[in-house]
């Protein structure tokens, strides 16, 4: 009996190390990308309704992870669904000829408990920049929940074109801003 | 005739401008297709007059309920100084119900105001976009039927000036003493 206990305690164990090691389920549900911006000086937190995240993630190894972020460009909800079209056209994200925008880590390093540094390419409009941000981590109810923001400057992936370009009418700075629920 | 004490003129033709000009831009505004740079600066400047109507007509309220307007004209019938008091009430009403509607319907939709870019005003509700909806359309009929108000107000008041010119337009006009 003691055998068979042990040899099924070694075989859970084992299939546990398995998964720990496999990436990530995303909890769609319960994750968001949201951009957080200023227009005339009003702030407004938009979101991104449709993307994917795919982390891999050991507590055991945190430097070994990596992260992949795909956001379908077109649906942001800025409050209104005619304004929401016309964020999807050329002058803003170009949706048609760039449907995805994309963050993939490079680097992930531990930075103390429950905090990570990452660093890695984010391509918004065919352009792609080296962007590195603090994320925290911290297990909740069985999975992880991976929090970070980062801000980057709009025009240098140019978003809003021509007149949009005016910063005192929607601020260059928009804050990137992210919570991934995933576990096993 | 008594006229109307300057502090009653100055809020009516403050609020009357700011009302014509908030309903101008509102018009011109949702007409504008699309997105551009003008649709949102006209809209700021929409609920910044909106938002100036409101504490006006705050304010004009607690002087009201403080100092009596003049006498109506002794000739006006009993049904026209019914129909008077009653018109003034409604327009009182939508004062406060016009803004309000608009801003919560904004707030609704989870652009907060920020007046004249330098003030975050109070968030009251959440983003929710069925409420903003709703409110859209409230705000809409609540102005128009103040659209129709105001025009029934000044065909009135012109009425009184060319019909009967019994004086009661002037009452509300900056000038001498009657």
């Amino acid at each position: 009996m003691t055998t068979l206990r042990t040899t099924l305690a070694a075989v859970l164990a084992g299939t546990v190390l398995l998964a720990s090691a496999a990436p990530l389920k995303t909890d769609a549900a319960h994750s968001s990308v949201s951009a957080l911006f200023k227009q005339m000086d009003v702030p407004v937190e938009s979101k991104f309704t449709r993307f994917t995240a795919q982390i891999d993630y050991d507590t055991a190894h945190p430097d070994k992870a990596t992260a992949r972020v795909d956001i379908d460009t077109a649906s942001l909800d800025i409050g209104s669904p005619e304004y929401n079209k016309e964020i999807a056209k050329k002058t803003w994200f170009d949706a048609a000829r760039f449907p995805k925008a994309s963050f993939v880590s490079t680097a992930i390093r531990p930075a103390g408990a429950g905090k990570l540094n990452v660093a890695g390419k984010l391509t918004i409009k065919g352009r792609t920049q080296d962007v590195s941000f603090p994320l925290s981590v911290k297990p909740e109810a069985g999975k992880q929940v991976f929090e970070g923001q980062l801000p980057i400057k709009r025009l240098a992936f140019n978003i809003g074109e021509g007149e949009w370009q005016d910063t005192g009418m929607v601020a260059d700075e928009v804050v990137i801003k992210f919570r991934v629920v995933a576990g096993q | 005739m008594q006229r109307y004490t300057t502090t009653a003129i100055v809020f009516h033709w403050l609020i009357a401008v700011l009302l014509v000009g908030a309903f101008t831009l509102g018009l011109v505004m949702t007409d504008i297709p699309g997105f551009t740079p003008a649709k949102l600066r006209y809209y700021a400047w929409h609920k910044w007059a909106g938002v100036t109507v409101l504490l006006l007509a705050l304010l004009r309220l607690l002087w009201r309920l403080k100092n009596r307007p003049p006498a109506l004209a002794a000739s006006m019938p009993a049904w026209q100084r019914g129909a008077a008091h009653g018109l003034h009430h409604l327009l009182y009403v939508l004062m406060f119900a016009v803004p309000l509607s608009g801003y919560f319907y904004t707030l609704a939709a989870g652009i907060p105001v920020v007046y004249f870019g330098l003030f975050k005003l109070p968030v009251f509700i959440a983003k929710d976009p069925a409420l903003a909806a709703v409110l859209k359309g409230l705000h809409y009929w609540l102005v128009m039927s103040m659209a129709a108000l105001v025009g029934l107000h000044v065909l009135a008041a012109l009425k009184h000036a060319v019909v009967d010119r019994d004086g009661t337009l002037r009452r509300m006009l900056p000038g001498r003493s009657l």
